[in-house]
């Protein structure tokens, strides 16, 4: 049975969903220990510390790792990783960010985005933006991973009661200091988690008339807002919306993209939804091609109106 | 200050992908091949830099095949001043990459190293990360915008969340996103006087690389396809649909 070392991903309020994600691939190759590094992180070590299927926390509390800075954090994992025969991490920008650099230090190549485990060194990956699907065998000693959030179930953030034990790293590397971040407080559901998403394209013309179009069929709908490539490049809306191949990967209920040409890049990111709704005036636009329901027509009629009927 | 900047071969972004009948991999035969999109980015970032004054020579690496000399050649246009192809037919994963890109830093001494965020080929999003693990240096990854001010440059990073600010020690790894500018397309006067810029051919041994693959790739297939959907008229029977799903 593998020992895996997991990074527990968070904002010091609370542990990030796609870190329950990660535990449940974790799970499948053997017993799973939760690194919580940061500044004053007893409250997230006690969270994880109750997650289901976690054996133990290790707890890194030092300011250096305050703000999950991959010059800090990847040294204390690859010492961590001694005694573990697997890393794991999500998916997630600040997991993309800490692992290769994990990686490298071991001397081992990372595993990027596992859709799932196979066996105990072979796991599928997507390429060229999930238009095939990779079957991968580690040789390496040790496995580094990262996981894509979607593609694995949520381990149950309850019943669980592992230990918790401190553990020290190195500590500030001196290379790298953060500045500041402007993070957009969100009254809606996060993307990533968002039961139903209503997205966007260039189509929507300016910053103004997206938000006037699209933000209230999503109010309607209690639904995530997500954007094209093309959106947020005009400046619509801001470039965390994105979904695709370069931004990010979602999986809700409902995907509905408004004005939305389909393009392999954006379809990387949602054509795993359950059910994808399209609205384009195109009925040529490739995004029919994987749309469950397609209504061809203009959408500044069109949104306005089922925004109303709704 | 020298820029060492990565290029990579890869598939045109706009071409699809097919998947070879026997599993074996993705076909590349007859394909449009072009510069992978994030490492156009990371050539037009340093060449600004350069216009700006920031930076004093521009050296583009390429691991890759004969063909990748293709490649360096558009870096060169677009304002690079000399490149190195480390040529193998070999697949080079991002830890052999890395690998020997911190062997070509190692001897040019570069103040800053531009890679893409990612490829969009093996989509690994890695050797950045990876090289700057290995020359123990600073990384500002999915870079929206980076200053030099003196021994030090501040990347603004695409996060999940927004957007987020680190001041890190030169010198330094940036890899691109893909608002931190457009690049420029090559004007032909540039084309011809790329021709005559030095390129230089060496192989993954003269860094003393060993390039032997550390993942088995055992089989690469279709994803899956999504069943085709129907239209509906208008609204109103959207509306229902969207009610038979309960949604609404
Ligand atoms: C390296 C790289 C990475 C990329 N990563 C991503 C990514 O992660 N995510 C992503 O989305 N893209 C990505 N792209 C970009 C991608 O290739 C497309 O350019 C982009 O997705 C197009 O966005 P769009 O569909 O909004 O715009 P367009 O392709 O211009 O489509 C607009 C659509 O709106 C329709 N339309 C116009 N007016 C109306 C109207 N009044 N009513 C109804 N419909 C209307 C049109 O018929 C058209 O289909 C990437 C590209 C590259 C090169
Ligand atoms: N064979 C290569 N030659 C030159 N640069 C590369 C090569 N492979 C990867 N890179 C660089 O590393 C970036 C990230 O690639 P990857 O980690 O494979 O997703 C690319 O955008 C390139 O800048």
């Amino acid at each position: 049975m593998m020992k895996t070392l997991i990074w527990v991903e968070h904002d010091n309020t609370s542990v990030k969903d796609a870190t329950l994600s990660v535990i449940t691939a974790a799970a499948k190759l053997g017993e799973v220990t939760a690194l919580v590094a940061g500044s004053d992180c007893a409250a997230i070590a006690e969270e994880t510390a109750k997650i289901a299927g976690v054996s133990k926390v290790l707890k890194a509390d030092d300011a250096a790792y305050a703000n999950a800075l991959a010059e800090n954090i990847a040294p204390l994992i690859a010492d961590l990783m001694g005694s573990y025969d697997a890393f794991l991490a999500p998916a997630t920008t600040t997991g993309k960010n800490i692992s290769p650099r994990v990686a490298a230090l071991l001397d081992v190549m990372q595993i990027s985005d596992i859709l799932s485990v196979e066996g105990p060194k072979t796991f599928t990956r997507p390429v060229y933006a999930g238009n095939a699907i990779a079957t991968v065998e580690s040789t390496d000693a040790k496995l580094v991973i990262t996981v894509r959030g979607t593609a694995f179930d949520k381990a149950e953030a309850t019943g669980g009661s592992a230990s918790v034990e401190d553990v020290s790293g190195p500590g500030d590397a001196g290379l790298a200091s953060f500045v500041g971040a402007e993070i957009a407080t969100l009254e809606r559901p996060e993307l990533t988690s968002a039961k139903i998403i209503v997205s966007g394209g260039r189509a929507l013309r300016d910053a103004e008339t997206f938000e006037s179009v699209i933000t209230p069929l999503a109010d309607k709908l209690g639904a995530g807002i997500g954007a094209s490539r093309a959106a947020v490049d005009a400046g619509y809306v801001p470039n965390d919306y994105q979904v695709g191949q370069t931004g990010k990967i979602v999986a809700p209920e409902v995907y509905i993209a408004i004005g939305i040409s389909g393009a392999i890049q954006h379809l990387a990111g949602m054509k795993d939804s359950k059910t994808i709704i399209a609205i384009n005036k195109d009925e040529e636009a490739p995004i029919f091609q994987v749309a469950d329901i397609g209504l061809v027509s203009d959408l500044f009629t069109a949104v306005p109106e089922l925004c109303e009927k709704l | 200050m020298k820029a060492l900047v990565c290029v990579k071969r890869v598939l045109d972004y706009n071409v699809t992908p097919r998947v070879k009948p026997d599993g074996s991999g993705v076909d590349l035969t007859n394909v449009k091949m072009s510069m992978n999109p994030f490492d156009e980015i990371a050539v037009e970032e340093a060449v600004r830099l350069k216009e700006k004054g920031v930076v004093t020579e521009i050296i583009a690496v390429s691991i890759g095949p004969d063909k990748a000399q293709e490649t360096l050649r558009t870096a060169l246009a677009m304002g690079v001043d000399r490149a190195i192809l480390v040529q193998t037919d070999d697949t080079v994963e991002p830890l052999a990459v890395a690998k020997i890109v911190k062997g070509v830093a190692d001897a040019e001494q570069p103040g800053l190293l531009i890679t893409g965020k990612q490829a969009i080929d093996d989509d690994s999003n890695q050797t950045g990360q990876m090289l700057a693990a290995l020359m123990n240096r600073p990384q500002g990854t999915f870079a929206n915008e980076l200053t030099v001010e003196g021994e030090h440059v501040v990347v603004k990073r695409e996060i999940d969340g927004g957007l987020e600010t680190v001041k890190l020690a030169l010198p330094a790894i940036i890899t691109t996103d893909l608002r931190l500018n457009e690049p420029r397309y090559a004007s032909l006067p540039n084309i011809m006087k790329a021709k005559k810029k030095p390129l230089e051919i060496k192989t993954p041994a003269d860094f003393g690389v060993d390039t032997q693959p550390r993942i088995k790739t055992l089989k690469v297939s279709e994803p899956p396809t999504r069943a085709a959907g129907v239209k509906v008229a208008d609204v109103d029977e959207l509306v229902a649909k969207l009610k038979a799903l309960g949604v609404a």
